[in-house]
């Protein structure tokens, strides 16, 4: 019966978002309105489309299970998510929108001329689109394979073909529409199971979350393991293997067994690379806990890559466009704080009760399904069912609307760049935009979400936030030193990704180095920008003024009627 | 179109209404980018710029200062404030409140900084 309610919430989330989709398709008509919605969409609407978009697997599934992993140092990972909009409204909101340019590629052009920087940031937007959307494809998998049971390949191609058709079919219009929607299923689907679930821990007697001990199975236990995991046994444990009885002696130990069953109060053995903390350490920051190294280095370089490679994301900036001025991009900008602070509020509290409620998820390394797991966990039933229905479709929504931001601004610079901008065009380039990911997603498994994610943030403060931060405010910025800046920062950043992801080093300060890169690549790239620029001050573009005046006028004056856009379609 | 000529609707002006000089000049040393015109936006990007790291500033102390804290005082992880440990109650409750007050300053400040060039550039 919990299959079929599972079955039932995604199929009604994708013909909710199809729907909707087809509803935006009879307003589509020319290139403009598909790429960015003719620029009329309300701050409300637009803050609610721009919040859903961004909500995407990391933020409904990722940061539960992180916290539970990882304790308290995860909590700066919706910190950043949000604050990353703050450093947005500070410094790129409101002149990125007068500039007019749909993508940063146009951007790139008309601020400094060069059709070099366009076409590096081209290929940027499209690595890190594809770097960002193999996570959600692979979110959906692991998804539908948690709670139907079907193969891991099922859930990335039905994302991949909904956001496909839904893109294809009514293009940003469609996507402002689906993603407004898609954040308020989000919200719902958070908020309605932690009220529950947070009566159903105080029924319980509200046990400590932090207690001294490590994690324990409360109740007898049965695991049904899909691949062989190497674990760390804490202390002697009898259990049951495949049905015959077998003693886990304390240290590394790979189960081979499909099912084991655990006897309640047993200390819960620790797949490889998370280790077992008390409760204590685990609620405390800095503390290391998972055996995390160098904490305090690794929190401030993961906040640091989060909060400047939010404005460098290219489904958040194509967002921007659809305003229809600079003070209407600020105040929706006010208004996305006020709608991702309020959802970020839940995560960490379903992966603070999973530590309590569905400790074997440490044992299968499969932390991401935390927030799935707990209402089956807690309260059981139809009841329980139901709520686990609901979250499902709040992930399907996340892995959906994010995939289908991601993949208009990666088809619009494909059709933009490499193919000749009409509509037509446009659904081909989605088709390209949308099979690699899938193909990487198929190919490239066991890979953590929020990991991912945060590699491509860091990617993104690496290269594009320099670029438009310089862009905006500097007026020296020229087309070699920006192009030095974007290969240089992106070239360490995208090596410091490929080493962390096949795990060439592990341990120590250069691994920890690695998977935190933000904190040196970005000032590298923010230098190379600034004195390659100085060392080539004779070509600093000539319309300099008159592009500083188009970002930073006010509307008011009626002066801004030479926006950046090569717009062919439009009269 | 270049060779077709421009259709224009001629208006008696409006001598009657009260009219500051210098305005539509100074308007015009904005658009045509002048020396005065672009000391005037000069004025402004530096303004909001100015704007713009104060409150960046701010945020990096606040919100920099936490894992400091964390580190330096070891006792404020253990903290317990209304049921919950300090650090939970800040990263997970309190600063998102903070966040958008900062990001209502800002857009407060800022729209004010672009009126006061409006009337400058309006009224001379």
């Amino acid at each position: 019966m919990t299959r079929s309610f599972d079955i039932a919430a995604v199929v009604v989330v994708v013909v909710l978002t199809l729907g909707i989709g087809s509803y935006g398709l009879r307003l589509a008509r020319t290139t403009t309105d598909f790429l960015v919605a003719s620029r009329g969409v309300s701050p409300l609407w637009n803050a609610s489309a721009i919040s859903g978009e961004y909500l995407s697997a990391a933020s409904f599934l990722g940061i539960a299970g992180l916290v539970l992993a990882y304790g308290a140092d995860m909590l700066w990972y919706p910190v950043g998510f949000v604050a990353g909009y703050v450093v947005l409204l500070l410094f790129v909101a409101a002149p990125l929108r007068r500039s007019g340019a749909f993508t940063v590629p146009d951007f790139a052009e008309a601020r400094l001329g060069s059709p070099l920087v366009r076409r590096l940031a081209s290929l940027l937007v499209v690595g890190i689109g594809w770097l960002y959307l193999v996570p959600q494809l692979q979110g959906a998998g692991l998804t539908l394979r948690a709670v139907i049971d079907v193969p891991v390949w099922v859930g990335a191609v039905v994302v991949t073909v909904v956001v496909t058709v839904n893109v294809v079919g009514g293009g940003m219009r469609a996507a402002t529409f689906v993603q407004a929607f898609q954040y308020w299923l989000k919200l719902t689907a958070i908020t309605v199971p932690a009220v529950f679930l947070l009566l159903a821990w105080q029924g319980d007697g509200a046990p400590d979350l932090a207690g001294p001990a490590g994690p324990v199975f409360r109740v007898a236990t049965t695991l049904h393991l899909n691949d062989p995991v190497t674990v760390v046994v804490p202390e002697q444990v009898a259990v049951t293997s495949d049905g015959r009885p077998e003693v886990l002696e304390p240290g590394p130990r790979r189960l081979e067994a499909r099912t084991v069953v655990f006897p309640a109060g047993a200390a819960v053995p620790q797949v490889q690379g998370i280790e077992r903390a008390t409760g204590d350490r685990w609620a405390r920051p800095l503390s290391g806990a998972g055996g995390r190294e160098h904490p305090l280095y690794a929190t401030y370089a993961l906040v640091l890559g989060i909060f400047l490679g939010t404005l460098g994301l290219p489904h958040v900036l194509v967002r921007f466009y659809t305003n229809p001025d600079g003070a209407a991009a600020r105040r929706t900008t006010l208004v996305v704080l006020l709608l991702l602070g309020t959802f970020y509020l839940l995560p960490a509290l379903y992966g603070a009760l999973g530590r309590l409620y569905a400790p074997e998820l440490l044992l299968t390394g499969n932390t991401d399904a935390v927030v799935l797991t707990l209402p089956a966990a807690m309260i059981g039933g139809t009841f329980g069912a139901l709520l686990q229905a609901l979250l499902v479709a709040g992930a399907f929504a996340a892995f959906l609307s994010t995939s289908s931001g991601l993949l208009v601004s990666t088809a619009g610079v494909l059709v933009r760049d490499v193919l000749s901008g009409t509509v037509r065009d446009f659904r081909r380039a989605t088709l390209v935009a949308a099979v690699v990911p899938l193909l990487l997603a198929l190919l490239a498994t066991g890979l953590s979400v929020g990991q991912v994610v945060g590699l491509a943030f860091a990617v993104a403060a690496s290269t594009f936030c320099p670029l438009l931060v310089l862009g905006i405010w500097w007026r020296g910025l020229t087309g070699p030193g920006a192009a030095a800046g974007l290969i240089v920062g992106g070239g360490l950043s995208v090596t410091a990704v490929l080493a962390t992801l096949t795990g060439v080093v592990d341990h120590g300060w250069p691994a920890v180095l690695l998977a935190q890169p933000a904190a040196w690549t970005v000032p590298t790239a923010f230098a190379v920008m600034i004195v390659g620029s100085l060392l080539t001050r004779r070509q600093v573009p000539a319309g300099v003024a008159r592009t500083m005046l188009t970002m930073h006028a006010p509307e008011a004056l009626g002066l801004t009627g030479r926006p950046f856009t090569r717009d062919r379609s439009s009269p | 179109m270049p060779d077709r000529p421009v259709r224009v609707t001629v208006t008696s002006p409006r001598t009657g209404a009260v009219r500051r000089p210098g305005g539509p000049q100074v308007l015009r040393a904005v658009d045509e980018q002048d020396v005065v015109g672009d000391l005037l936006l000069r004025s402004l990007v530096r303004a909001q710029l100015l704007l713009a790291l104060r409150l960046s500033a701010a945020f990096v102390v606040v919100l920099g200062g936490l894992p400091l804290l964390f580190a330096l005082a070891p006792a404020s992880r253990d903290v317990q404030v209304l049921g919950l440990a300090l650090p939970w109650l800040v990263l997970g409750v309190l600063v998102y409140p903070v966040l958008w007050s900062g990001g209502w300053l800002y857009v407060r400040l800022a729209e004010r900084h672009e009126r006061d060039f409006v009337d400058l550039v309006q009224r001379g």
